[in-house]
């Protein structure tokens, strides 16, 4: 009973570290944001901050920074990504799902092959650059992404788990094909959507890459993009000439650490009410062809 | 007359005779019109690209196009073979990738046994929690968060090493370290990933195999080993198996951490240069377009080539495993 009791004070206590670990990042990057300039200048990042100040938050939302802007950019390709990717993906699996559709086999195996052999970066970059014309535009940061095999994998899956009788009599009732997806299958399905969904948020909110390669309009900026800007040139903060002037008295370091905490703040914050959904959506994952 | 009639019959009869692949589609035309945007998109998206590799045999000149550029055979991938860049970066990717599953999975599966031993529930969620937030961090977000420890000036890291009075360290120029950073950094990342699933794989086991043990006396370190270890081999090995098949791209594909959290420090790269950043940099900084398609298609290749492998590996060991 003892030695119980001891070998499971060791598990809390290395789980107790280990979260530590996990957090403790975050935690260093929130107080340096919320620390005043001169002190961090002076003496280096802290633990706790050695003077507590608002500058670099103030400094943002004043709206001489571009933070604002890439936010809503992040916002929209996120929202309007999401969406998409769910309803193109949804229909093409639940097409696959359906034992009437003749080709599902075919159209299966054109799905998997992608998983296997792909292009290349150059060519992918050519197609979207040259070929569609979609550089420098909201567009290219939203389409490339739209359908994953994976998904419409993991999905066909759960959509062959609803069983033919239900999908069979929404039909002798009259239903359309499309209706019978929109009002049956789709509320049938909420679990593997919204994780799927998730996901794919999370994805589209964290893209640097695309915008990397295919973006050159400061305007359209994302705001990881703009992040690993910010920490090569540390200039671009205050690039606009008013600001210029004023530069030795703007905030730098600290606002460069706050544009980091409020590209994390909206999955910090929604995590502990949708934890539950990722750590699910996992299970998911076992995807069979 | 009756021939007549036959004969008209048997006119209209082949007249609409209409091909079994229209019929289909139009039997079940909704359904067809629902998976048409998808399957445009992954036609477009992922297999227009398939014909590109051929801007791996020319000159390429990205205003001519794939249609107007110079053949030149093989000698993109002769110069590329040639450089010692190549051995380099593939090198590192394979040898990353390696440290990368064995620690990585090995961690995952031994936090997971552990989170199972937990009996409070409350603990147990909050502790995988916790452990999958990472996970949802971009590297860009990671970057700072190592810079903030790292940085050699105001890391905290280095102050520390200062009060004790040891020389602070440069982080950021010496390509040792990062050995080690690197394994630690894929491991904060992407353990409660893994552990998570492994946990779910321990709940699945039969409760009866742990009671006959108990019956015998087996202590929880033995159950752990002889009953927990062995019925999570499936799921380890499918891991093992898909990270096979990915071991050509950095990081099983999730390379970012390669390029951002060494902050593009080029006398870290003999440390940190993998087969995508090579790539990447060679396209974004250099615009060598042969060059990067040449090693990306030794690396699609090569890839290919080893998920076919390992999912006829998966096959044998286990068919239902398996992804095709």
């Amino acid at each position: 009973m003892n030695q119980g009791n001891i070998s499971r004070a060791v598990i809390h206590t290395g789980f107790l570290v280990y979260s530590i670990l996990c957090l403790l990042p975050l935690f260093v990057v929130l107080t340096i944001s919320l620390s005043d300039e001169q002190s961090i200048f002076q003496s280096g990042y802290h633990l706790i901050p050695e003077k507590f100040s608002l500058d670099a938050y103030a400094f943002i939302f004043s709206g001489n920074s571009p933070i604002i802007q890439a936010y809503g950019v992040t916002i929209i390709v996120t929202l309007l990504g999401t969406l998409l990717h769910l309803v193109i993906s949804s229909m093409l699996a639940y097409g696959l799902s359906r034992n009437e559709v003749k080709y599902k086999n075919i159209i299966s195996f054109i799905v998997v092959f992608c998983l296997l052999f792909n292009g290349g970066l150059v060519p992918w970059y050519m197609l979207f650059s040259k070929y569609l014309h979609l550089k420098d535009t909201l567009l290219v940061l939203i389409v490339p992404y739209l359908v994953s095999s994976v998904n419409v994998l993991i999905m066909r899956n759960f959509f062959r788990t609803i069983p033919d009788s239900i999908v069979e009599s929404a039909r002798i009732d009259g239903s359309g094909e499309f209706n019978t997806f929109l009002r049956l299958v789709v509320p049938l399905s909420t679990p593997v959507l919204a994780t799927i969904g998730l996901f794919v948020a999370v994805f589209y909110w964290n893209d640097w890459f695309t915008a990397s390669l295919l973006i050159e309009d400061g305007k359209l900026y994302p705001l990881q993009f703009l992040l690993q800007s910010i920490m090569n040139n540390i200039a671009y903060l205050q690039a606009n000439a008013l600001t210029q002037k004023l530069a030795t008295s703007l905030p730098d370091e600290t606002a460069r650490m706050a544009t980091c905490v409020l590209a994390v703040a909206p999955i910090a914050l929604t995590y502990p009410f949708l934890q539950k959904y990722f750590v699910k959506g996992l299970t998911l994952g076992a995807v069979k062809a | 007359m009756q021939d007549l009639i036959l004969q008209s019959k048997h006119k209209t009869k082949k007249k609409i005779r209409i091909p079994p692949f229209i019929k289909e589609l139009v039997k079940n035309k909704t359904i067809y019109l629902m998976m048409l945007p998808g399957l445009l998109f992954i036609l477009i998206v992922y297999y227009l690209p398939m014909i590109g590799v051929v801007i791996a045999f020319q000159e390429f000149n990205p205003f001519k196009g794939i249609w107007g550029s110079k053949w030149v055979g093989f000698s993109n991938f002769e110069f590329l073979f040639r450089s010692d860049a190549v051995w380099q970066i593939t090198l590192n990717t394979i040898v990353y990738n390696v440290i990368f599953m064995i620690t990585g999975l090995g961690l995952a599966m031994a936090m997971a046994i552990m989170i199972n031993e937990i009996s409070n529930r409350f603990f147990a969620g909050l502790y995988k929690s916790v452990m999958l937030l990472p996970y949802l961090l971009s590297w860009v977000v990671a970057e700072y968060l190592l810079y903030s420890f790292l940085s050699i000036d105001k890391g905290i890291i280095n102050q520390l090493l200062q009060a004790f009075g040891v020389e602070p360290v440069q982080w950021y120029s010496e390509p040792f370290y990062w050995r080690f950073i690197m394994p630690a950094a894929y491991i904060w990342k992407n353990v409660g990933y893994y552990a998570v699933i492994f946990a779910a794989g321990i709940t699945s086991i039969s409760p009866e195999y742990y009671e006959a043990a108990k019956m015998d006396g087996a202590s929880k370190l033995q159950q752990a080993l002889k009953i927990t270890v062995p019925m999570l081999m499936p799921i380890t090995i499918t891991l093992v198996l898909l990270q096979a098949g990915k071991i050509f791209y950095a990081a099983f594909g999730d390379w970012g951490m390669f390029y951002n959290l060494p902050r593009e420090s080029g006398v870290l790269f003999s440390a940190t240069n993998v087969i995508d950043t090579y790539v990447f940099r060679a396209l974004k900084q250099m615009n060598d377009f042969g060059m990067s398609s040449a090693i990306g298609l030794y690396q699609s290749v090569v890839g290919f080539i080893l998920v076919l492998v390992s999912n006829w590996l998966i096959r044998k060991y286990d068919r239902d495993s398996a992804l095709f």
